[in-house]
Formats: structure tokens, sequence, C-alpha cells
């Protein structure tokens, strides 16, 4: 496959137990291959290891065993060509919104002149046109998130990996984020790897939902999506949505009631 | 009467914290004006501002004044200047912290006064001595403040920062240090204020000059307006020196308040 981008093979990640307690398994062995211009979502119910995927993939975490390579060249720390935005706000609070977006390439040493056009077409991008002086403070959540996404996006990263971005903003806010993400990727082509635990949300934006099983989360599904581009809001009510979610839902809701131990 | 954590405006506020003031001042001046403490234990207030004047007219207070606050102002300067980055280091390189915390913890116990004398055995009773005492009575104290609160940074801003290409470096220069700048000013100021009563005690034993040592010389004279007076003198540099320091914080750290 030429078109590989990202590979994880066999990736697994077991955590030390705390004080002689048992060691915590939180990924069994996991492989996935993610092509260029996927867009795939990674769904799973809470605790069940996709983060710490996602974490892996971004050389924030390290595997027990196995190997995550992009590009070809294995993973062994984080990097700029690995793009990630947090569920939490991690806006540099000292730096203004244009200076945030300007971090990495700031960091890559890219000339201010090329600086300055690319931070200026992301901020159109998202939207934030009028702010590019205001602080993170002075934003509201999803606002915020909109600059990430930019930060992440200005380094041109070879993957983009969001950890449930949408997490901490209200309904409206959310639906519009998913929009505006999923605009930016039907346009500019490009890789993202995308961690929810919403269920809509995952079939909205991907072209394939890996769904994970409960603690120790390893993968249980791998469904294409074949839902028409561009996608808009009004297909979320659409019969073909609703068999998918109809499909999520009962493969997702055994997860949880194991999760939950309810089962 | 106000609830708990009810806010209160901002000019019944300063109106409150002047009464204070006025009420010191009518207890004292009612305690020594009208008899009940004798004059010499304790000098009314307008015997204090007459014996202050002539402090600052007749025996040139002023220039006791000056010297005081370029001791505070040097010796904490050259503490900061070595404490700061010293304890940046510390809170990002944890086995650098494991190296010196423990001996640090021990230092900052070590009363600044106690050195005195050990400290004119060393350097004498010239200027170096007098900054000496402020250096050890600021060093440690900056170093572990700065050291914990360059360790609490955001786990979250450094993993960004690493995603988005920064060096071990990079995260140390433009996430640590602007992370934890208005953090370090506040140590600053903090420790600054616990110099000023440092000061005082280099010069209350060898020394020839600052505000200390008028205070010690008004003592053999009962001279207690003047040793009042040079108190509140103090009181009112480390009352200016804050406000300074704070409104210099706000200017500079617009972001926070943003």
């Amino acid at each position: 496959m030429t078109n590989t981008v990202l590979d994880i093979e066999n990736v697994s990640r077991v955590f030390p137990g705390v004080r002689g307690a048992a060691p915590v398994r939180a990924l069994e062995p996991t492989s996935l291959t993610v092509a260029q211009n996927d867009f795939i979502t990674v769904l799973g119910p809470s605790g069940c290891g996709k983060s710490t995927l996602l974490r892996i993939v971004a050389g924030l975490d390290y595997p027990s065993s196995g190997r995550v390579l992009l590009e070809g060249r294995e993973i062994k720390g984080p990097g700029a060509d690995r793009g990630m935005v947090f569920q939490s706000y991690t806006l540099f609070p000292w730096l203004t919104i244009a200076e945030n977006i300007a971090y990495g390439l700031r960091e890559k040493g890219v000339p201010k002149a090329q600086r300055r056009d690319i931070v200026a077409s992301y901020i159109e991008k998202v939207g934030l046109r009028g702010f590019e002086n205001h602080y993170p403070k002075q934003l509201s959540g999803g606002m915020q998130q909109r600059t990430a996404i930019a930060r992440a996006l200005a380094n041109d990263p070879a993957i983009l990996l969001l950890d449930e971005p949408f997490g901490a903003l209200d309904n409206q806010t959310r639906a519009l984020m998913q929009e505006l993400l999923l605009g930016i990727w039907e346009r500019e082509q490009k890789t993202v790897l995308f961690v929810t635990h919403d269920i809509e949300e995952a079939i909205f934006l991907a072209s394939r939902v890996i769904v994970m099983t409960a603690r120790p989360g390893r993968i249980k599904a791998d469904i294409p999506v074949d839902l028409p581009h561009p996608r808009h809001y009004t297909m979320k009510t659409s019969p073909e949505f609703s068999s998918l979610k109809a499909q999520l839902t009962e493969e997702i809701r055994l997860e949880a009631l194991q999760a939950d131990g309810m089962h | 009467m106000p609830r708990p954590l009810e806010p209160v405006s901002q000019g019944a506020r300063v109106a409150l914290g002047i009464s204070f003031f006025v009420i010191f001042l009518v207890a004292w001046a009612a305690a020594t004006l009208g008899g009940f403490v004798s004059r010499t234990f304790l000098a009314d207030p307008i015997t204090m501002m007459q014996d202050g004047w002539l402090l600052l007219t007749r025996f040139g207070f002023m220039a006791d004044i000056g010297i005081t606050i370029w001791r505070v102002v040097g010796g904490f300067i050259l503490a900061a200047v070595i404490a700061v980055p010293i304890g940046v280091l510390m809170g990002a390189y944890k086995p650098f912290e494991a190296f010196l915390e423990p001996f640090i913890s021990f230092a900052r116990y070590l009363p600044a006064s106690a050195f005195v004398p050990l400290l004119i055995l060393w350097a004498g009773i010239g200027e170096m001595q007098k900054l000496l005492v402020i250096f050890i009575g600021s060093f440690f104290q900056i170093i572990l403040m700065v050291a914990v609160a360059v360790g609490n940074t955001r786990r979250d801003l450094v993993e960004a920062a690493y995603t988005l290409g920064s060096t071990d470096q990079g995260v140390v220069k433009r996430v640590l240090l602007p992370a934890n700048a208005p953090e370090i000013a506040e140590i600053l100021r903090l420790v600054l204020g616990w110099a000023w009563t440092y000061v005082i005690v280099a010069e209350l034993i060898g020394s020839s000059s600052g505000i200390g040592h008028m205070i010690i010389d008004s003592q053999a004279l009962m001279a207690t307006g003047q040793m009042i007076f040079g108190i509140i003198v103090i009181g009112v540099i480390g009352l200016i020196s804050d406000f300074l320091f704070k409104a210099l914080n706000r200017a500079l750290f617009s972001w926070r308040l943003a």
C-alpha cells in the first residue's frame, strides 16, 4: 500500500499497578491502518483505551508492545508531523490567537512574513477574523477549539489527531464545529484520526468508524461510512444515518454495560 | 451583616481600609496624649512627627533611607538573578530537583539574622555583609517557590507544545517560563517584603548608617518618637514597593486578566 499514512502494529499498553495493585491493561494488542485522506473516528465507552491509543500515536505515551509507523518511520516521541487537538483547552494563555496559531511555525523557524500569511489563511478558515489579537481567555470554548484546530493544521501535519475535541462544548456549538472540521477536511484532503464517545459525531464525521470494546480496549468493529460528501447537518436525520446509528448504538451499548459491570 | 464571600464595593473598600488607620491613630493619640502611657516608653503621634521632621531636615535621615533601600534592592536583585534560573531548572528537571531540593529545604530554615555575626566575621561590617544577609534570607526561598510553581505547570500545555514540534529546550523557554512568569513575579514581590525585615536586622548590628542604625542610635537616647518614625518609614516604603510591584505585574501580564 503506497498511500498508507499511519500504521499501528499490535500496539498494547499496560499501566503498572500503583502501590502493589495489579497492573492495568488499558489496551489489548491493536492494529489499524490509516490511509491518505481517511477520516477515522474511534468510538468507544469511557475508559476503553481510545485516548491511550491516540496518545501513543501522538508520541505522548509509549506502547508496552508493538509499534506505530508514520509514513514508514517508527514513532519515537511527539513531533510536528502529527497535529493534536486535546479535549481540554490547551491554547497558550499568554499568546494571542494569531501567536498561538503561529507557535508551531515559530518552533520550526519559518520566516516571519511567511508565518503571517499562513496564520492569516487559517484565521480565515476557522472563521476567527477580528480575533487575531485577542487572548484565549477572551474567547468562548468553541472559538478556542477552532483556534486549537488551526494551530495544529498550521504545521501541515501528515495526520491530525483529535481527542474528544468538542466534548466540553454545548450541543449547538458542537454541531457547528463538526461541520467546520468536516468542511476543512473535504476541502484540504487531510488525514484525520478522531476519538469520541458520541455515536452521532462518529458517524457524521467519519469515512470509517472504529468501535472499541470496554477495557481492556481492542477493536471490535471497523465500519465504513459511505454517506456522500459534502455532508450537511440535515443528513443526521436521513434513513441511512439512522440505520448506522442503530447498529453502532447496539455495539456500544453492550460495551458500556460491560464496562459498568451491569450485565 | 454581610454574607460570607459577598463582595464589597470599591468605595466601601477604600473607606473601610482608611478608617482602620484612623482608629489606630486615634487610639494611639488617646493613650499617649491622654497620659495613660508614659512618654518615656511611647511617644505621642505629634512628637513622633516632629522628631521625624527633625530627622529628615537636620540629621540627614534621607541618606539613611537611601542606603537602606539600596541594600534591600541590591541584595534582593543579586538573590533573584541567581535563584530564579536555579528554581526554573529544578522545576523543569526532576533529577536536578532531587539533587538540590533536600538541601535547599534545610537551608531555607536557617534564619538570616543568625548569620549576621558570622557574616561580620567573614565580610566585615561593610556593605557586602548587609547584602549577604538579604541574599541569604531571600535566595533559598525564591528557589523553592519558583521550583514549585514551575513544577506545577499545566501538563497539557507542555504536551501541546511537544505535538507542535517544540524541543525540550523550547518547552522550557517558550512554555514553562512564560506560563509561570506572573507567578514568579508574585513570588519576588512576596520575598522582597521579607527582605525588608532582614535588612533592619543587618543594620541593627555593626552598622553606621541606614534606618536600622538610626533606630538603634535613638534607643540609646530614649528617643521613642524617632524609633517609631523609623519603623513607620519602613512600613511606608514596603507599601510603596509592593504597590509598584503589583502595578508592574499587572502591566506585564495583562493576558492573565484579559
